[in-house]
């Protein structure tokens, strides 16, 4: 029987789970895909989890103890960067090992380094790397590689179309009744992107007649122009490009207001969504309602909140 | 250019004698104070870290003094200091302040970067302005060295206070002299003073070690002066982290014989494999380190929400089981107060002195007496 690689839905699943499943697959693996996040995985990692942990990590913690028992080994790569001179977040850096250190009767854990940053180091080679380590022949190995980025890319041209990760990965469908408005809503793809922890905001959006546009469907390149006026070039890759992202579609007159979801006690967006508040502020043309998730977080002041922001920016275009 | 820094622990011993040595006037802000920390915190983004809003509060303060420009640390990630200035800057610049930061950090787009900003800053011949370098290693390792001493004494001292007593003058004397030879002379002296001071012999102490973010640790303001807390509850500190090892490790890349913590680096392993910014990994290395020398706790210090020290804490429980030391992390912020603090470190001396007491009754078990 083929052995089975246990994956969690979470954290970076929602940005390259094609990667991760096509190459395990190409090498042979059975690859077991954790549940959708839920009040009993969100309990499981809140259970191992030191308190400070911030939310997506409580339930990337979850997401392996719902896995524990159900697969040969765990992929729990080690996320140093995915974009030259740029880190994720420190968490991303040590999540391994605090994976080992909280659950003492882990399987094999396959914790292989992606680290993006440094000149000339990139994805395919450090997935290559990984599936020589895992001792596959080079032949297979290559082409795993080949096959995988291949599937990322067109995971990556689909998000850039328009389409919603939630649609291409699980399948999830929105009822947009009349289009009303577009709003931009920015944060880490592991809490906008995932329906339980963002209390599924992008069909909150959707019933209200709004279409949320995401950091993920804006061009590259534009996101990088967008950020040159940045004080100081942004080292956190999803910082870089919620703030890329924010500051080209504020200049897009079918935006009408932009939303930031963080979740509570997040470093890299402490400082992100200050500035992002501060230069919106300064160029006066589109509201900003920011977020905060956690485990504590109540649905009912989320619609509140969200209902009255969409209220007020509808009265705003007809004004 | 009136310039000044922010402060942190005895920086501003370092900073005043190296920015007056190449020729600047130089505004040291007023101590850390609630005042301080008001003003930081009122006009800094609510989930940045401490030592952000503390910092700001300093350069608010010493702007009032009528201070023109601030010097900080940048930093290229993943840690948030690294955007400290660029956030600070902007909200002096909403606030309307006429106040230029002036960031040193590793070159990122162009080599030159760093070394405009040195040369803007240097009034004097490079002679002098080795000469200032010099003058203000010296009195920020003599401090050190003194302040090391203090953290093991201070626990048994006879009379609360004498110890404290001679580091205030310590310092002031420091500040004071501007030549080499009276720096070393001041050294030795009071050294020789503190170790000569009257201890309480009866007096059952505890070893701790303390560790965690390096502003947290050094800042007696934002701490709440926890290590004279510990003295007083009759434990030894010990401290791998001072500003003087800090800056042979990272500013003069580590030509001076002082114990660093690229040892401690390498025993983070197995229990954390990669650096995580900050001081994660050191946290990590340094409780291996030292819980293979003989201790009896360790207490990790950090601001609330500092990410690379969550990894650390995260993984400490592991470094407990295998070598048997209790830890105690402590998160700090605005909302931090004493009582709660002193409440927690009591409970924890106590646990790590009844520990302390029962391995060495089955200890004596063993023996047979």
């Amino acid at each position: 029987m083929d052995k089975t690689v246990g994956i969690p839905r979470a954290l970076f699943y929602y940005y390259l789970f094609p990667l991760w499943d096509v190459f395990f697959r190409e090498l042979g693996y059975k690859v077991i895909l954790s549940p959708a996040t839920d009040k009993r995985i969100v309990n499981l990692g809140i259970e191992k989890a030191v308190d400070e942990v911030c939310y997506p990590v409580k339930i990337y913690y979850g997401h392996v103890a719902s896995l524990l028992k159900k697969a040969d080994c765990l992929f729990l790569p080690r996320l140093v960067s995915i974009q030259e001179r740029s880190y994720i977040c420190p968490k991303f850096m040590g999540l391994p090992d605090m994976i080992r250190a909280n659950f003492p009767e882990h399987p094999e854990i396959i914790d292989h380094t992606f680290d993006g940053s440094r000149k000339g180091q990139s994805l395919s080679k450090d997935l290559e790397h990984l599936g020589r380590k895992l001792g596959h022949p080079p032949e297979t190995v290559r082409r795993a590689c080949a096959e995988s980025i291949a599937a990322l890319r067109e995971y990556e041209t689909k998000l850039k179309g328009g389409q919603n990760p939630m649609t291409v990965l699980d399948g999830a469908r929105f009822g947009f009744g009349e289009r009303k408005l577009k709003v931009a809503l920015l944060g880490h793809g592991y809490n906008i992107y995932d329906p339980y922890a963002s209390m599924n905001i992008i069909a909150k959006l959707a019933r209200l007649g709004v279409e949320a546009i995401t950091a993920e469907s804006v061009d590259p390149a534009a996101r990088d122009q967008a950020a040159e006026v940045l004080p100081k070039r942004m080292f956190w890759t999803l910082g870089h490009r919620i703030l890329g992202s924010a500051l080209y579609l504020e200049q897009r007159d079918d935006i009408a207001g932009i939303i930031h979801m963080a979740s509570f006690g997040c470093g890299p967006d402490s400082l992100v969504a200050e500035l992002l508040e501060r230069l919106l502020k300064r160029r006066r043309r589109k509201p900003l309602l920011c977020l905060t998730i956690d485990e504590h977080t109540g649905e009912a002041g989320l619609d509140t909140r969200l209902e009255a922001f969409i209220d007020m920016i509808a009265r705003r275009k007809i004004s | 250019m009136k310039i000044t820094f922010p402060h942190m622990g005895n920086l501003s011993l370092t900073a005043e004698t190296l920015l007056k040595g190449i020729g600047l006037e130089v505004i040291v802000p007023p101590a850390c104070s609630k005042k301080t920390l008001s003003l930081g915190v009122q006009h800094s983004p609510e989930f940045a870290c401490l030592p952000l809003k503390i910092n700001l509060g300093n350069y608010l303060e010493a702007y009032e003094l009528g201070a023109d420009t601030a010097l900080m640390v940048g930093g290229i990630g993943p840690c948030r200091i690294g955007y400290y200035g660029a956030i600070q800057q902007e909200i002096l610049r909403d606030l309307g302040i006429q106040m230029e930061l002036i960031v040193l950090e590793p070159p990122d787009a162009h080599p030159r970067e760093l070394w405009d900003k040195i040369r803007r800053l240097k009034k004097v011949s490079w002679k002098r302005v080795l000469e200032a370098i010099y003058l203000a290693w010296h009195k920020t390792r003599v401090m050190d060295l003194l302040e090391e001493k203090a953290l093991i004494l201070r626990a048994r001292e006879a009379n609360k206070g004498s110890i404290d007593q001679l580091l205030g003058e310590a310092r002031l004397q420091l500040e004071r002299t501007a030549k080499i030879a009276q720096i070393k002379w001041l050294g030795q002296d009071y050294l020789s003073q503190i170790e000569s001071i009257k201890l309480d012999e009866e007096r059952q102490t505890v070893k701790i070690l303390l560790v965690g973010e390096i502003y947290t640790v050094l800042e007696p303001f934002v701490n709440l002066n926890l290590e004279k807390q510990l003295n007083s509850l009759g434990v030894e500190v010990l401290r791998p982290l001072f500003l003087s090892s800090w800056i042979n490790e990272h500013l003069l890349g580590g030509i001076l014989n002082i114990e660093g913590t690229k040892k401690a680096r390498e025993l983070a392993k197995p229990f954390l494999n990669s650096f995580v910014g900050g001081h994660g990994r050191e946290t990590v290395g340094c409780s291996v380190q030292y819980a293979k020398r003989g201790i009896d706790g360790i207490i990790q210090i950090a601001p609330l929400t500092c990410m690379p020290e969550i990894v650390a804490h995260s993984v400490l429980p592991k470094v407990t089981e295998k070598y048997d030391v209790p830890t105690l992390t402590l998160y700090v912020d605005e909302q931090t107060g004493e009582a709660g603090l002193l409440t927690r470190l009591e409970a924890f001396a106590d646990l790590v002195r009844y520990r302390q007491r029962r391995l060495k009754k089955n200890e004596n078990h063993v023996f047979g007496y």
